[in-house]
């Protein structure tokens, strides 16, 4: 194998992914009407709910809606990451991703490709996203929109790792609903994304401990740092030590020898 | 030989480009001034002062801090480089707020419990006349030209007009319930004034002495009740006013043209006093619960940051 062949797989995945994203307009369309509805309507509503209490990496005082904007980025992301799972079970149903597996390239090679596709897809939306917030007052520093892209990849790659290690779970598209009651909501409501931990933490001490234990808290603390051009180190480690343990496990359930995919052909 | 020309311009350009100016704050129950660098960002120091320290102002010639410390009953004059207290003024009982005129000869104190004004020389550090106004005077400032006082009486809900050379009240304007704080804007023919009672900024002609504009406050999401006016400031160019809105935790930015409310910003909680910095790029705020001071940038007319100083901040002065 050479390294045109690599090159050439995943510019075939990446482009696949691509197209069905330009092709299919309401996706796109509903990804960002999630967001974008939680920050009008949700939001707008809970405009002082904060209370008095700077926390890092705010210097000041802060509405809602600026508190809450790396948790919908971070939303677009997990639902994402939760939409590859979904077009995953749907080309193992309908034949593709046979055509995809037989490729002689290494299997985790494939499925890195087939997250990176994800992923690119994903920052599209969260760029977007963060245009229309900013048009409603929501600015965070120029270099933080720069800063936020190696995020946007780590964090990406984390929720589609996990999308991926859920795909291999999932025998018939039907169960996807499942994974939204399961997995999205849980992960997104005892996480960050909507309050500060300090304010679960007034709620209870368990959902607290829960969400500080997030993954998705993590990504997207690590996130919110980014975007005002600050290094969360403690976030970053942890969002790349779940990204390696969702991948390997996800490697290992795509295994036809050994993971979930052997179950399957039973 | 280029290079090092264009490298030192380039130093010697980055070191002017942030002024360096020190921010006094007044802390009313720590019976203490914070010392801020509001450049960097940083709480330098805190220095006891004495009994509730409240009105703090500098000299026009920034030597000088006043502070009127109103349990005390004094206002104290302080060296600004050293912080050491060099002089007591008498300035009758409870002062809380005072003003100075623009040569450094008068101030003219409010006497809330007596319903007077005190006038104090400067120099000799006397008291050289009293005037009686309404009930309850606060809010108090001298015109640019030096050539009226105007005292905001809370429960008489009126600016009184005191003539500076004869120390009488030339006219009265009636304003809206519990006037706050006055403040001239720089060429002198308008007089800018907050109620607190009914959450409203009123401009006066300083002509006619007659309220020619009356703007209100509306913040979304925020109570009308916890819309309290209280401390207000004109840019020197007229473009802009700042209204300090107490409770509703924001600072109003009015266009001064049009009178128009175009933003809130939000800062700290019961921000009460503002104060410029010496280039009117920043406006730095005195948030009295959330004990801490924020700092608005005013090109982009946005709060870069909070400062945590101590309990109760109230007024604070500016030093370049």
């Amino acid at each position: 194998m050479r390294i045109f062949h690599y090159w050439f797989a995943l510019w075939g995945i990446v482009s696949r992914e691509l197209l069905r994203f330009v092709k299919q307009k309401e996706r796109f369309l509903s990804a960002l009407v999630r967001p974008v509805i939680w920050l009008f309507v949700f939001a707008a509503g809970f405009r002082a709910a904060l209370g008095i209490a700077i926390i890092p990496p705010y210097e000041t005082y802060i509405l809602y809606e600026v508190y809450i904007t790396p948790g919908l980025i971070g939303m677009i992301q997990l639902f994402n990451g939760m939409q590859s799972s979904l077009s995953m079970v749907y080309d193992r149903e309908m034949g593709s991703m046979r055509i995809l597996l037989v490729s002689p390239l290494p299997r985790w090679y494939l499925l890195l490709s087939k997250l990176f596709a994800g992923v690119f897809v994903s920052i599209l939306q969260v760029y977007v996203f963060l245009g229309i917030a900013w048009f409603y007052e929501i600015q965070a520093p120029l270099e933080g929109y720069l800063w936020l892209l190696p995020a946007l990849m780590l964090s990406g790659l984390m929720l589609g790792a996990l999308g991926l290690l859920l795909s291999s779970f999932i025998k018939q598209l039907e169960n996807f609903a499942g994974v939204m009651n399961f997995v999205i909501f849980p992960m997104f409501f005892m996480s960050t994304a909507l309050y500060p931990l300090w304010k679960l933490q007034e709620s209870s001490e368990w959902l607290y401990k829960l969400a500080e234990y997030n993954p998705f808290s993590q990504a997207v603390e690590f996130l919110r740092f980014a975007l005002y051009g600050q290094f969360n180190q403690q976030a970053f480690i942890y969002t790349a030590v779940a990204f390696a343990l969702f991948l390997i496990l996800a490697i290992i359930g795509y295994n036809p020898s050994k993971g979930m995919m052997k179950r399957k052909g039973r | 030989m280029n290079i090092k020309v264009l490298l030192s311009s380039a130093l010697l350009l980055i070191s002017t480009s942030s002024t360096a100016e020190t921010v006094f704050v007044s802390l009313e129950k720590d019976n203490a001034i914070a010392v801020v660098d509001p450049i960097a960002g940083k709480l330098i120091k805190t220095v006891n002062i004495g009994q509730r320290p409240r009105g703090i102002k500098l000299s026009p010639d920034a030597q000088t801090l006043y502070i009127a410390v109103s349990d005390d009953d004094t206002v104290l004059e302080v060296d600004a480089n050293t912080l050491s207290v060099i002089g007591k003024l008498p300035s009758g009982e409870d002062p809380e707020t005072f003003a100075i005129n623009s040569l450094g000869t008068r101030m003219y104190v409010s006497n809330e419990d007596d319903n007077q004004v005190t006038v104090i020389d400067l120099q000799s550090k006397q008291a050289v006349a009293t005037v009686a106004v309404g009930v309850e005077p606060e809010g108090i400032a001298v015109s640019p030209d030096n050539q009226w006082i105007v005292s905001a009486s809370e429960t008489t809900n009126m600016v009184h007009w005191i003539d500076a050379k004869t120390h009488e009240i030339k006219a009265n304007t009636l304003v809206d319930p519990r006037p706050r704080a006055l403040s001239f804007s720089a060429d002198g023919q308008q007089l800018w004034v907050t109620s607190e009672i009914n959450g409203s900024l009123m401009v006066i002609d300083v002509a006619t002495k007659e309220i020619t504009q009356r703007i209100h406050f509306a913040v979304p999401g925020v109570g009308k009740e916890k819309i309290q006016p209280v401390g207000v400031v004109v840019d020197d160019i007229h473009q802009w006013a700042y209204v300090a809105l107490g409770p509703a935790n924001r600072v109003a930015v009015v266009n001064a043209q049009t009178y128009k409310v175009e933003k809130y910003l939000l800062v700290g909680a019961r921000v009460w006093n503002l104060a410029f910095s010496p280039d009117q790029q920043r406006l730095y705020t005195t948030n009295g619960v959330s004990h801490d001071i924020s700092i608005i940038d005013l090109a982009e007319h946005k709060v870069t940051k909070s400062i945590a100083v101590g309990r109760y901040p109230w007024g604070l002065a500016v030093k370049p």
